[in-house]
């Protein structure tokens, strides 16, 4: 576990799924990041228009991925849901990380008291089908972009809480947590200087996968009514848009799945990867394997 | 003046059981034991895996609170110590471990790791990076290896980046559990031979734990052979290997292979030894003891049988 670059250059060499995983991901953010600019026709993606000429266009050369029931491109408006899955899924994740890290690693180190009562709260929340907790909880907060992040974010972190807390229990006895305490180092330094960075490999894993998952369930929350504003060209939402009419018109609601499909499984792809190239006993095992031959 | 002292020392491990964690017994791992260590001094502490030598060592580095009993070192009870002086123990007393894979953080790199303990103690206004590429000289190390990670060196090098880590603050005392057990045969000597020379360098004094004798005689200058919890024999390493008394002594002694021109008794011992949960009355090698008669069902004490030599058997 060197630099960056050559955990990238380490990925790369491992198998081209990885590198396909890493190719579909990395799209992903900059299609996300550059979609306002790149769209080619800005206003269909935002929604604005409305040319009743153009409905329901089969894909041709002007419009790849045809047109909806308003006339607006699907091509552009699948562009510009990029984004708003981008920002889903890493404020999902990023928020649901922010909780369950502290909770996990708390708990998981200090033991005791404080350990256990952290997390019998995580398993109350553990006990909700996630799915199930994310519907009520966007049901109860309202449609909106932030919402459904809040409310996804809240029936996730326990996941990651007790995944921490696992790895936390068993790192926090290792001979190299005893040569820190010999040093005289201080609680906060060991559990955040040793014990942390050794312990985060799973979540990052599992962060990396659930990335592809919170796009879903964003989706899935939007194919409800109770994910994003309606007319927000969220993948989801575009989804359910062109169900009425998918027999006549098919692309409506096919390019945004794709899209859906081909994100999570870049996220799986690239969290596999992630999982060996991460630990250093898994690599250094592998290194030998290919010295070895 | 001894520079540690262990007056007494018990541990015992309460066994809980069911829902309420009711106590329902102690593994006593550690039952009254007592030794000193010198200036400039090897002593080792030997016996099979459960005698306790390891859990005294741990007591010793504080890493465990023992149940009763005193831990002097410089003249300081260790159990007490707290905050600052705490701090001064820790930097005079630091370990290297038995497997340095697992005790080197495997995410930092070897510079990072020797760097640590000047960095936690930063009154020292040295420059951090030359003292480190010193101190990877000083064990043998190129200083290239600096940049590499634990898992990327040999084990016997990184059992040298363990060492260096263990030097860098200069303690008085180094406490070396199982040092070498990890290690290939031909790199083993290698390492010794390195702890030897930074003890007549540094004027180090080593707690050595270990069940190898081979090592014991080639390094430690006293020994003290446990069984259970207690410590059976205690003398100079010479005098143990040249005169050993006590029956468990003289067992080990006869397991080391190449030894069958021994003056003294060889002695096979009966079974396993028993549960420090539960050790036996009296003598606590009665019952695998081919020499033990009626007088072993009372409990024997540590005595002085000769000049540096203790002994804790009702045999002498």
């Amino acid at each position: 576990m060197a630099s960056a670059s050559s955990q990238v250059l380490w990925l790369i060499r491992r198998s081209k799924l990885s590198l396909v995983g890493l190719f579909i991901v990395a799209g992903f953010v900059v299609t996300g990041i550059l979609a306002p600019f790149i769209v080619p026709y800005p206003e269909d993606a935002r929604g604005e228009t409305y040319n009743i000429e153009e409905r329901f266009q089969p894909p041709s050369w002007e419009h790849p991925f045809g047109t909806d029931e308003y006339g607006r491109d699907v091509f552009s408006r699948v562009l510009m849901g990029a984004r708003y899955s981008l920002i889903i899924a890493v404020g999902v994740v990023g928020l649901a990380l922010l909780i369950g890290i502290p909770v996990g690693l708390v708990a998981g180190y200090v033991g005791g008291r404080v350990g256990s009562m952290l997390m019998r709260v995580t398993d109350m929340f553990l006990a909700f089908p996630p799915l199930l907790l994310a519907i009520a909880l966007a049901a109860t907060l309202g449609r909106g972009l932030f919402n459904t992040i809040i409310a996804l974010s809240i029936s996730w972190w326990p996941w990651y809480a007790r995944l921490l807390y696992v790895r936390v229990t068993s790192v926090k006895n290792m001979p190299f947590v005893d040569s820190a305490r010999l040093l005289g180092l201080g609680r906060l330094a060991i559990m955040f200087r040793h014990v942390l960075p050794n312990s985060l490999t799973p979540v990052t894993v599992q962060a990396a996968l659930d990335m592809g998952s919170a796009i879903l369930e964003a989706a899935g929350l939007s194919f409800l009514g109770v994910g994003v504003d309606p007319s927000t060209p969220e993948w989801g939402l575009l989804v359910t848009e062109g169900w009425a009419s998918i027999s006549s018109a098919w692309w409506i609601s096919l390019f945004p799945g794709l899209a859906i499909l081909v994100t999570v499984l870049g996220f799986n792809l690239l969290a596999d990867a992630l999982r060996e190239s991460l630990d250093p006993r898994i690599r250094r095992i592998a290194l030998t394997r290919r010295i070895l031959g | 003046m001894s520079l540690l002292d262990v007056r007494g020392l018990v541990k015992y491990f309460p066994v809980r059981k069911g829902v309420f964690g009711r106590v329902v017994g102690y593994v006593k791992a550690v039952d009254g034991v007592s030794f000193s260590i010198g200036e400039n001094e090897v002593f080792a502490l030997v016996g099979e895996s459960g005698s306790g030598k390891t859990t005294t060592a741990r007591c010793i580095l504080r890493l465990i609170e023992p149940t009763r009993g005193e831990i002097l070192f410089m003249g300081r009870d260790v159990t007490k110590l707290k905050g600052r002086e705490l701090k001064w123990y820790r930097r005079n007393v630091q370990a290297v471990f038995q497997n340095p894979f697992l005790s080197l953080n495997p995410r930092m790199k070897v510079k990072d790791l020797v760097a640590e303990p000047l960095k936690v103690y930063r009154d020292q206004a040295q420059d951090v990076e030359r003292a480190v590429e010193e101190h990877l000289e000083m064990v043998g190390l190129p200083r290239e290896v600096g940049e590499r990670y634990p898992l990327e060196l040999s084990g016997g090098q990184a059992q040298r980046v363990a060492i260096a880590k263990a030097i860098i603050l200069r303690p008085r005392l180094v406490v070396l559990d199982e040092p070498t057990s990890a290690l290939d045969v031909s790199v083993q000597a290698q390492i010794l031979n390195l702890f030897l020379d930074l003890k007549k360098e540094l004027k180090l004094s080593y707690l050595l734990i270990t069940h190898d004798l081979s090592v014991v005689k080639y390094v430690s200058d006293w020994v003290a052979v446990m069984y259970l919890g207690r410590i059976v024999e205690l003398a100079r390493t010479e005098e143990l290997f040249e005169n050993p008394l006590h029956p468990y002594t003289l067992a080990l002694l006869s397991s080391i292979p190449g030894t069958k021109k021994a003056k003294w008794k060889r002695i096979e011992l009966a079974g396993e030894p028993p549960s420090a949960l539960n050790p036996p009355k009296g003598c606590r090698l009665r019952p695998r003891c081919p020499l033990a008669f009626e007088k072993c069902h009372e409990e024997p004490q540590l005595v002085e049988y000769s000049k540096e030599h203790w002994v804790s058997c009702w045999l002498y």
